[in-house]
């Protein structure tokens, strides 16, 4: 018997590769150490991870252009245009969550290197999901991002909240990444692979006589993904958990596993079982329906800020949704739009979280905020600007973003649909304003302390007001990007 | 054609105004005064761009210092401004009611920040009246939410935070049927014509679409243009955002951006799918009317002067929305001339009613009586602008309420003649408030009220002046504005009877 070595794109790994050897190397780095490392260091690292990746998702870039998309390690890594964008999209969140971070753990008295090891290493993972052409590729990907986070949620042992949530995330993720392996299984029963090209081609060009299993297999990768963006009815854990995880591990994770699921779910669903798009569809369709309108209605009642951006992040993952809805190249451009945008805004508005959390973390109710626009006018209004771009206000790319997802819809005779998540971001947008409305309150509290910015959050902060407002000005290289790397889409 | 530069400068400048506002912040009085050299800017420049433009422009349309700009391909985003008949007495509306404001309802809370927000809404709202693109259109239309979400939220009275949500979420949900038919109706003209999504209204008035689909997409936008005019029976959120609103608010949402619902209606909707009409006439001409009498009757009840004030706008609205329905190139004129002369009305309203305020710390008619005695300046600026709502012959009312029910009446009669109950109805309510508020014998605080200042009679002037020369010689102004109309109302009947 011989073993066949199969040929290997190094390019096309380098950002993985790159991330899981820095998450290696700042571990060993850590502990070999004679002395505890300075906080900057792992800090460093990590920037300098992110400047790397990006730098090789230009270079693979230009070899789509001059190329055409290629797979590599026998096809079950895909190097095209989305794959890139996505590729960006995760070191930029990774980049401003490590900054947050940064100066959390220096005023939490979290030291030392774990927080930014575990943080690269689900990068790493969620990096291995948006080139994942392999179910267990994606299953590779969706473990390693997944693994990581549960870690993270539970960092922070003075709190029992973090504990908790810790549980919840790894007892309800096991259970998830329990479903999709099953998924996968029986897809690769139905098909007889478990690769995404060979799949599509398979049901390209046979016809399934009994798709039973097929259809059974498809649900219930449904349901894995579900699971992890947080769509209804798949949206329990994520409440619980984003109240209770610290809040910057938070914004990593509300930012990368939407990248990489979604880029991941477009893989599967829009190429994988593509020639299955009468069947997934009107499944999909519920799902829109039901997270836009529980995301926005439920998130009307919560009183502490961080369940109400779970229930937020839970309504924009509806609108994410409706990009795959429609199946289209066009869709898929949307919900790329609205994922590499959304996960900059998202990541600095957790940061504004922590830092008025205060050191212990637990400053979340909405009155925390009374008067902060007031008191301290950049702060306060940076946050309105993040929360009026997740509503979707014109001049913000929040408005492009949905823009971009309710065109293709349309495109794709989906009014109604449209409609309904429109008519669901009026409604979310009451409980945004009322945030804005505490913001902007006159001040009651006398002598409230001032939040102290410092340096690194501020910097994280800046950059995602300037994503918000800037693209929200001048879409159009982001939107023309996106449009782009959905050209290069290897099916 | 004059250069587009004019009408980019009429959107740039009150953006400057309002960062040089917020740099003086720190000198005292240093951002009133930067705000309001920037309105006298914008209304001198508005005046000449409405002296300035010519409705013979060569060629076909009447689109004059007209641009077109693709800013984003992929989503079809372009900046594409021109100015024609039906968006000059706007735009200048527009610099009038910023000057007004400005001037009339000096608010010295936060100052800086009230006068930036005030001149954003400007650039706004001029956008949205310039703009001659769909989804510009709609980014300017949304956009005016949000300074006068903040206007509201945070200048407003005891229930401002209620009065601003509600007001958003209104109109922010009417918007999403808006964007949702703009997009579709870009995709189905995409569809048929090929080429990259465009939103030009002159491209999509062209889109050739079935008869249901007509009738839904004109739903679609009445239904944003409704929430924001406000048109019965989608005018809840009015009269609580009008008088929990500053009066610099109050003045803007009233007489300013009650009209942009008015213009969509007939810029967007009545342009774009006029085909719809055939069915959705006569149920929205019936809103209308229902809107001019329900109006009317409620204003004969309502116990403050601001929410009087707001029910007669919700009235004067209907008119409007009669004549922009009508069909009648008459009417279409009447109507355009109304939202000016109601603007200029309303903001004179707002601004007695605010001067009164500053003086007695409230607005509600029972703690007003006799005020004619201590301050007859205030009373007859009261009575002028109240005749002219009236609809007076001799003052601007008359001239556009008249336009109106005689074009309709020629096409439809019967709404017509309801509607001029409410002619009556308006002179019953607005002198028995009158009578209530100005008669009679002053007691208590109200005894020595102070009559109009020197400040406060120099605001009203414009008003008054517009009043009267648009009542006794309304010819040139509608000679400006009619090919455009014309243009419009053949469009329509083009597509109504093919």
């Amino acid at each position: 018997m011989s073993l066949t070595i199969p040929s290997i794109h190094y390019l096309a790994l380098l950002p993985v590769l790159t991330t899981f050897g820095a998450a290696v190397v700042l571990m060993v780095m850590s502990a070999l150490a004679p002395r505890p490392l300075r906080p900057a260091a792992p800090l460093a690292v990590v920037l300098a991870t992110c400047v790397a990746v990006v730098v090789e998702a230009a270079f693979q870039w230009s070899y789509v252009a001059d190329h055409g998309a290629t797979t590599t390690v026998a096809h079950a890594v895909v190097l095209d245009g989305f794959a890139v964008v996505g590729t960006v999209a995760v070191a930029v969140a990774l980049a401003l969550s490590a900054l947050v971070v940064h100066d959390w753990g220096a005023r939490a008295r979290v030291l030392g290197a774990e927080v930014p090891v575990l943080a690269l290493a689900s990068s790493a993972g969620a990096l291995l999901m948006v080139q994942a052409n392999d179910l267990i590729v994606v299953f590779l990907g969706l473990e390693t991002l997944s693994l990581g986070l549960y870690v993270l949620a539970g960092f922070d042992r003075h709190r029992t909240g973090s504990s908790e949530a810790a549980l919840k995330y790894f007892l309800l993720g096991g259970f998830a990444s329990a479903i999709f392996i099953y998924g996968a299984a029986l897809v690769y029963g139905a098909t007889g692979s478990t690769n995404l090209s060979s799949i599509a081609y398979f049901l390209g060009t046979n016809v399934v006589l009994r798709p039973g299993l097929l259809y059974a297999g498809g649900a219930l990768l449904l349901v894995g993904f579900g699971f992890k963006v947080a769509a209804v009815p798949f949206h329990q854990w994520s409440p619980d958990v984003y109240q209770g995880s610290p809040t910057p591990v938070t914004g990593l994770m509300a930012s990368i596993v939407k990248v990489g699921a979604f880029l991941a779910l477009v893989r599967v669903l829009v190429s994988a079982l593509g020639s299955q798009l009468d069947t997934w569809r009107p499944i999909l369709y519920a799902l829109v329906v039901l997270t836009c309108v529980v995301g926005a209605v439920v998130g009307l009642a919560q009183r502490d800020v961080k369940r109400l951006l779970a229930y937020s992040s839970i309504n924009q993952a509806g609108f994410m949704l409706l990009g795959v809805w429609t199946g289209s190249a066009q869709g898929a451009a949307g919900t790329l739009f609205y994922v590499l945008t959304y996960a900059p805004v998202v990541v600095a508005t957790f940061a504004v979280v922590t830092l008025v959390g205060g050191v212990d973390d637990v400053r979340h109710s909405i009155d925390g905020y009374r008067g902060l626009a007031r008191r301290q006018p950049w702060l306060g209004g940076a946050l309105v600007v993040l929360l009026l771009s997740q509503l979707g206000a014109p001049l913000t790319v929040g408005f492009y973003a949905k823009y971009a997802v309710l065109s293709a819809t349309l495109a794709s005779g989906g009014g109604a649909l449209a409609l309904v998540a429109l008519l669901s971001a009026a409604i979310a947008a009451a409980f945004y304003l009322r945030w804005v409305m505490v913001l902007v309150a006159e001040d009651t509290e006398d002598g409230a302390a001032r939040v102290a910015v410092p340096r690194a959050t501020g910097l994280a902060i800046l950059v995602g007001v300037a994503v918000a407002l800037v693209f929200g000005v001048w879409p159009g290289p982001i939107a023309a990007w996106a449009q782009h790397a959905t050209l290069f889409f290897l099916p | 054609m004059h250069s587009s530069w004019y009408l980019a400068a009429l959107l740039v400048v009150p953006l400057l105004g309002a960062l040089g506002a917020l740099a003086a912040a720190r000198t005292r009085d240093g951002a009133y005064r930067v705000a309001v050299a920037t309105s006298v800017v914008e209304l001198g420049l508005t005046l000449v761009v409405a002296f300035l433009y010519d409705p013979h422009v060569a060629g076909a349309h009447t689109l004059d210092f007209a641009t077109r700009h693709v800013l984003a391909a992929p989503f079809g985003l372009a900046y594409d401004v021109g100015l024609d008949g039906i968006s000059l007495l706007l735009v200048v509306l527009t610099s009038l009611v910023l000057c007004l404001a400005l001037l009339g309802a000096r608010d010295r809370r936060r100052e800086p920040a009230f006068v930036a927000w005030l001149l954003v809404l400007t650039t706004c709202t001029m956008g949205s009246f310039l703009a001659q693109d769909g989804l510009e259109f709609f980014v300017f239309f949304e956009l005016t939410l949000v300074p006068s979400y903040f206007i509201v939220a945070e200048w407003g009275g005891a229930e401002r935070a209620r009065a601003a949500l509600k007001f958003f979420v209104y109109t922010f949900t009417g918007s999403a049927a808006l964007l949702v038919g703009l997009i579709y109706l870009a995709v189905a003209h995409q569809n048929q014509v090929g080429g990259p999504l465009t939103f030009a209204f002159s491209a999509l008035a062209a889109t050739t679409l079935s008869h249901g689909t007509a009738v839904w997409l004109f739903a679609a936008f009445a239904v944003a243009f409704a929430v924001k005019s406000p048109i019965w029976p989608l005018h809840t959120w009015s009269p609580l955002a009008y008088a929990e609103a500053p009066t610099g608010g109050s003045i803007e949402l009233s007489a300013l951006l009650a009209k942009l619902g008015s213009y969509g209606l007939l810029r967007v909707a009545v342009g774009l799918v006029p085909l719809a009409l055939v069915d959705v006439r006569p149920v929205v001409l019936t809103l209308a009317v229902v809107g001019v009498l329900y109006g009317s009757l409620v204003a004969c009840t309502t116990p403050d002067l601001k929410r009087l004030v707001a029910y007669s706008s919700l009235a004067q609205m209907g008119f409007i929305t009669l004549g922009v329905m009508s069909g009648s190139a008459i009417a279409t004129e009447g109507a355009l001339l109304l939202m000016f002369n109601h603007g200029v009305i309303t903001a004179g309203f707002f601004l007695l009613i605010g001067f009164i305020e500053r003086r007695r710390a409230s607005y509600q008619i029972h703690d007003l009586a006799g005020l004619q005695g201590p301050a007859p300046v205030l009373a007859a600026l009261f009575t002028v602008v109240m005749m002219a709502s009236i609809g007076l012959p001799g003052l601007s009312g008359f001239v556009s309420e008249y336009l109106i029910l005689i074009g309709t009446f020629a096409t439809h009669a019967w709404w017509a003649a309801f509607a001029t109950l409410g002619v009556l109805a308006s002179a019953a309510y607005l002198l028995w408030a009158f009578q209530r508020v100005f008669h009679g014998r002053a007691h208590g605080p109200n005894e020595h009220l102070e009559d109009a200042r020197v400040a406060e009679r120099w605001v009203m002037v414009p008003v008054v002046v517009l009043v009267v020369a648009l009542g006794v010689f309304p010819q040139p102004v509608l000679n400006r504005i009619a090919p455009s109309v014309d243009r419009l109302v053949a469009h329509e009947i083009a597509a109504v009877h093919p």
